[in-house]
């Protein structure tokens, strides 16, 4: 995560402020009102200590007490106390509307993206990365500009503020100050620049053993199975050693920080006391109180420097997080569906014209493929695992554009229809069963909403799905956690066939539908199946050979390439590669 | 936590130095206020009408400036010193709870892991172990720090001038109070607000993983207004919870600062009547300004240290946690369930019923059957049958509900676990290899083994040609094995489990991967193995039952068959139905 983040931070591109102040542009009052408050704050939050300073003078000795000054000096605190606390708190709250508001936009332009982008970005990027720029780098965003806004302007003011007051009252203090107090930061930096090595190494022991972990306990029943507690248990006690070793490192020379910063400081105030004192006793025009503000002030010159060299990284951070969301934002988008008709509930006649198609240019995959599918045919795809069966299955949803040549349904290019009307003519059930965080219920409702419950359930009873739903603990109205939760595969497959079996669209496709189903529920379903795709057009994928002997059109397929077409008669008469795939089953 | 603290055993030098020692720096930096007070007071001396000091000890605040500067030093030495302390104390602690963890979760029996789950498992051995060493960190370096100082603070308010202290004591109050009353409100908000955000999470990875799914179904606009409402409800609470902490700083530096309009009205009082000097009232101003800071820090430090206490009551019930599996008290040699009847079956499962825990019905019902050395056993059975389950009291992984499993008339619970594991090869049914090499992976089986042993077991496995392939056994295995294909895999490990030439052999599932081809010469190779291992098959598939000299047939749990191929195939429906979903096509003929 580090790495990324320097690398992103050492090319951030071109553009990215503008694009941040684009957004952030749409609040110009909160932001008027922003900077306005922090300059109250800051302004009032110095001159309280001069207030105080004052009041000190006031109370030189026994029977020497301005009582008269002092209630006035009073009101003055009590006023300039009470504006500071209501600006500061106003300023919060404008900020964290700009901060959250800005954020919430960008998040949900970055979601609207995400489901327009092309299948083929969603299947080349790692899904993990998208996420996280959605959800991670947008937090990180927030809580950059959040501090940016509060902490970074008010840091700048305050030491600008206390700077002038320093010089204005005594330049000769103000110049020690001034001089000193870097000293803090060049330890703070030196500090921190030799513990970033100890820091790497800590996380790259970290990542090591957290590796070592995460594989042996995933796989504990193994390591069992084999009695190799010993060799783990020896393994992991001398990583743990290791990292035992390089987090005492980390923790001890990144925490010298506080400690060095903190004597600088005191450096700094022994100083101030110093020459005020001996300033005083000169006899030069300040007074005790004066050196009473210069301390307080000397304490508070020095917080917003260390704040501020924080500020800044924390800010590069965010800027370089909101470049990662940039970037997902200007991703090209898939061709816009508008001046596309709608194509109605379909004949189920698909053909597909001298069809080319490839995932990466340059690389030849399917080369002028034609193919013509009557309504209610089916099409058997067979073929190793990895032929490309899924690729057809992708030109045919149109998650994919051929790169030349047709897929057309009734006769239409399926790129003049709207994606929409062209995928709720199929209903598609896939060997990864992929089910939404919600209840059974609902995820058989997916395709068709408004079907009732005698619906849901009998869709359910004709896949099969009722008795095992009815056993889980509330039935249809179990929740199912992310991906389908707790249920095993084949369960999951019979909910999905259950999905499409309550929308029953005119074109099936069915890519192993039943792969995790055991053979004789298989069996059993198979009549469901029957009349499922009795008068619709069906693409089936099947291991099974078995079941793809009474398709109408079988494809073979290898290595991305259909290699043969034609009926199971047809095929094994050619003795080719259908023949060859068919008769090794029986060894 | 009373498991935990053992572990601070031998850092206990470290433990209490720590904190001894920033109690040390904290009081030199408490003592820097009455340092200040007496350059002003003594320093200066009495001021002259014409508001200069005549009697001013230039010497005095030299060498009162020194002694500033020398307490900053020795502070300065004895953080260092405390954070070395804490830091040590902290990363050795960590590293011997992460050990004990490891230890105990690799002891646990397969019910036991079953419960805690791998994420959780994960959890407690990485996220939480880290948050509790920062929490042991923070503690060690702040617990007493924080609160010395501000009550150091007020005791030496109460030196310098009793009735101005008082103040102190109230504004102490009053800032415990704000702090503690707006964090408190905050952390539960907070929960929830992280809460919807893990539903923001959801949101976006769902559209991710179910891309095409959720495209198929047209979806999108749906999804949008799903995640845009999420994301509001989170924004809103995010808004919400930040009013409310922003009111901290606010309302702290009021409550700060009417302290010291009241502190300086007491001690214009108190200087007017002689009590105290004006410099004493410089020092009480200067004190009351260290309070809030540690003050703040003492309640974050609240919130850390409670953080790495849930962490650390988690760790301790997985510490606490016993093996669940049953061992007859004899452990290795004894054997309490006496053999009477000479049994020449080498492995019997007798009356065999077996529960998981937590789950509802019988995963094992009621099995009988025997099994001479050298057969081999078909097990076979539709999805959740109890394949598996039935395969896994072999090795002794769970325990018997009811009913014994023995392997030379001896029961598995009176076998030490690792010397009755040690005779018997598993195949899982998720092919899994470690990082590291092929010959590695494979000494898995047998930790000594020849190459030649490992080649040998390699041949048998058709797995020869997979190492070849990759270039020999020194070929680097990546995590999971990634590098290698499902059947590749699967053949890797099944070699593993024949290095240690087993005498009893399981097979679950593992060939499902293997072309048809492979598959036979597997089962040609196995059937001709030397040392006539038994020989467990399991499998959804007839065709797998090939050679068995024995099928047990599993329904729910039950075995409604035992029994060669054609026996069953004579009077067993389930295995029929099982055979003919597999074989028969719709015009009755058998394909094969």
């Amino acid at each position: 995560m580090k790495g990324k983040k320097n690398t992103a931070r050492a090319s951030l591109p071109k553009g990215t402020v503008r694009k941040v102040l684009r957004y952030v542009g749409k609040y110009p009052l909160s932001l008027a009102a922003t900077l306005l408050l922090a300059a109250v704050t800051v302004g009032f939050t110095l001159y309280v200590p001069i207030l105080v300073g004052d009041g000190i003078d006031c109370i030189v000795d026994a029977g020497k007490v301005d009582f008269s000054s002092l209630w006035g000096i009073f009101v003055k605190i009590g006023v300039s106390m009470a504006i500071t606390a209501v600006a500061q708190w106003l300023m919060s709250v404008c900020n964290n509307r700009i901060a959250f508001e800005v954020v919430q936009r960008l998040r949900e332009d970055a979601f609207g993206k995400l489901t327009r982008l092309p299948l083929s970005y969603i299947d080349s990027h790692a899904h993990g990365d998208t996420v996280s720029r959605i959800v991670a780098d947008a937090e990180q965003f927030s809580d950059g500009l959040l501090m940016g806004f509060t902490q970074f302007f008010s840091g700048v003011l305050t030491i600008a503020g206390t700077l002038a007051f320093m010089f204005v009252t005594s330049w000769q203090i103000a110049l020690v100050v001034v001089f000193v107090t870097p000293l803090s930061l060049f330890v703070a930096k030196y500090i921190s620049s030799h513990t970033y090595s100890f820091f790497k190494k800590q996380s790259e022991t970290r990542g090591e053993q957290t590796a070592f972990t995460e594989e042996m306990i995933a796989n504990l029943k193994t390591v069992q199975a084999f009695s190799h507690e010993a060799e783990n248990a020896e393994k992991f006690d001398e990583i743990n050693r290791r990292l035992e070793k390089s987090s005492l490192d980390a923790t001890f020379y990144s925490s010298l920080t506080n400690p060095s910063t903190r004597f600088v400081n005191n450096l700094v105030y022994a100083l101030v006391a110093l020459i005020g004192a001996l300033y005083i006793a000169s006899g030069a025009s300040f007074s005790v109180g004066d050196l009473t503000i210069f301390l307080s002030y000397a304490n508070q010159y020095t917080k917003p420097f260390n704040e501020i060299s924080g500020v800044v990284t924390e800010l590069q951070n965010a800027l370089a997080c909101a470049a990662r969301i940039f970037e997902l934002l200007g991703e090209r988008e898939e061709s816009s569906d508008a001046g596309a008709e709608e194509l109605g509930e379909a004949e189920g006649n698909v053909s597909l014209d001298g069809v080319y198609f490839s995932y990466t240019p340059g690389q030849k995959l399917i080369e002028n493929f034609s193919l013509d599918v009557h309504p209610g045919q089916k099409v058997a795809i067979v073929g190793p695992t990895g032929c490309g069966k899924t690729t057809l299955i992708n030109l045919l949803m149109r998650f994919y554009d051929v790169t030349g040549g047709a897929v057309r349904v009734d006769g239409r290019d399926v790129r003049e229809v709207t994606r929409k009307s062209l995928r709720s003519n199929y209903g598609m059930v896939l060997q990864e069963t992929w089910l939404k965080s919600g209840t059974v219920k609902e995820n058989i409702r997916m395709g068709r909403p408004d079907a009732s419950d005698e619906e849901v359930i009998a869709a359910a009873r004709a896949s099969h799905a009722d008795g095992f739903i009815r056993r889980l603990p509330q039935g249809y109205d179990t929740p199912l956690g992310e991906e389908g939760g707790s249920l095993s595969q084949g369960q999951r497959q019979l909910l999905c066939i259950a999905r499409i079996m309550l929308c029953l669209p005119p074109m099936l496709i069915l890519d192993e539908a039943t792969s995790s189903i055991d053979t004789r529920t298989e069996l059993k379903i198979g009549d469901a199946f029957a009349h499922l795709t009795e008068g619709r057009t069906s693409f089936v994928v099947a291991h099974r050979l078995s079941t793809v002997r009474t398709a109408d059109v079988i494809l073979a397929m290898d290595a991305g390439r259909i290699v043969e077409q034609g009926t199971h008669e047809q095929l094994l008469a050619a003795r080719g590669f259908y023949y060859r795939l068919y008769n090794s089953q029986f060894e | 936590m009373k498991k935990l603290l053992s572990y601070f055993g031998p850092y206990k030098v470290q433990s209490v130095l720590g904190p001894l020692f920033k109690l040390l720096e904290a009081t030199f930096e408490l003592l820097v206020p009455v340092i200040v007070s007496l350059i002003v007071d003594r320093g200066l001396g009495q001021r002259a009408a014409d508001f200069t000091y005549p009697d001013a000890d230039r010497g005095y605040i030299v060498r009162m400036s020194l002694v500033l500067v020398a307490f900053g030093l020795v502070g300065l030495v004895c953080a260092v010193t405390a954070q070395y302390f804490a830091a040590k104390a902290a990363a050795g602690v960590s590293a011997g709870v992460r050990s004990a963890l490891f230890a105990k979760l690799q002891s646990l029996s397969y019910s036991d892991l079953d419960g805690l789950g791998t994420a959780a498992m994960l959890t407690r051995m990485t996220g939480d172990v880290n948050q509790l060493q920062s929490g042991i960190n923070m503690a060690l370096r702040l617990f007493l720090r924080s609160p010395f100082i501000v009550f150091g603070a007020m005791i030496m308010a109460f030196t310098i001038d009793v009735p101005s202290a008082g103040i102190f004591a109230g504004v102490i109050l009053l800032l415990s109070v704000a702090v503690f009353v707006i964090m408190f409100v905050c952390m539960p908000l907070y929960k929830k607000s992280q809460a919807r955000l893990d539903k923001v999470t959801l949101s976006a990875r769902e559209n991710l993983a179910g891309a095409r799914v959720l495209r198929a179904f047209c979806k999108e606009e749906d999804e949008r207004r799903l995640f845009s409402e999420r994301n509001g409800a989170y924004t809103a609470s995010q808004k919400f919870v930040g009013k409310i902490s922003a009111l901290m700083n606010p309302l702290t530096y009021a409550i700060l600062n009417a302290a010291v309009i009241l502190l300086l009205y007491v001690g214009a009082i108190r200087v007017d009547s002689g009590s105290i000097s004006q410099g004493n009232v410089l020092a009480l101003y200067n004190l009351m300004s260290q309070i809030l800071v540690e003050l703040i820090k003492l309640a974050n430090l609240i919130v850390t240290v409670s953080r790495a206490a849930a962490c650390g009551s988690r760790i301790e019930n997985v510490l606490a946690m016993q093996p669940s599996l049953e061992l007859f008290p004899e452990g290795k040699e004894g054997d309490r369930v006496e053999t009477t009847e000479k049994d020449d079956a080498f492995i019997r499962f007798d009356g065999v019923s077996m529960r998981y825990r937590g789950g509802g019905g019988n995963a094992l019902t009621d099995i009988d059957f025997s099994v001479k050395k050298g057969e081999t056993v078909g097990v076979i059975g539709g999805t959740g049958s109890g394949k598996t389950t039935l395969v896994n009291l072999l090795p002794h992984f769970y325990d018997v509900t009811e009913g014994s499993v023995k392997v030379e008339g001896k029961d598995v619970r009176a076998y030490d676990p690792a010397a009755l594991r040690a005779r018997i090869g598993i195949v899982p049914q998720k092919a899994v290899l470690f990082k590291g090499t092929i010959r590695e992976n494979l000494r898995w089986g047998k930790a000594d083994a020849t190459d030649e042993e490992l080649m040998e077991a390699a041949r048998i496995a058709q797995a020869d040609k997979v190492i070849e392939g990759k270039g020999g056994l020194d070929a680097a295995v990546e995590q999971g094995g990634r590098n290698f294909s499902g059947g590749q895999r699967q053949r890797l490990t099944i070699a593993r489990a024949l290095v240690r030439r087993p005498d009893i052999l399981i097979l679950d599932d593992s060939a499902s991967a293997l072309d048809y081809a492979t598959d036979a010469a597997l089962r040609r190779a196995l059937r001709s193995l030397d040392y006539d291992p038994a020989v467990f098959v399991v499998s959804q598939r007839t065709s797998a039952m090939h050679g068995a000299d024995k099928i047990v047939v599993l329904d729910e749990g039950r075995a409604v068959g035992i029994g060669t191929h054609e026996q069953l195939l004579e009077n067993c429906a389930v295995y029929r139905e099982i055979y003919d979903s597999q074989y028969k096509t719709e015009d009755g003929e058998a394909a094969s």
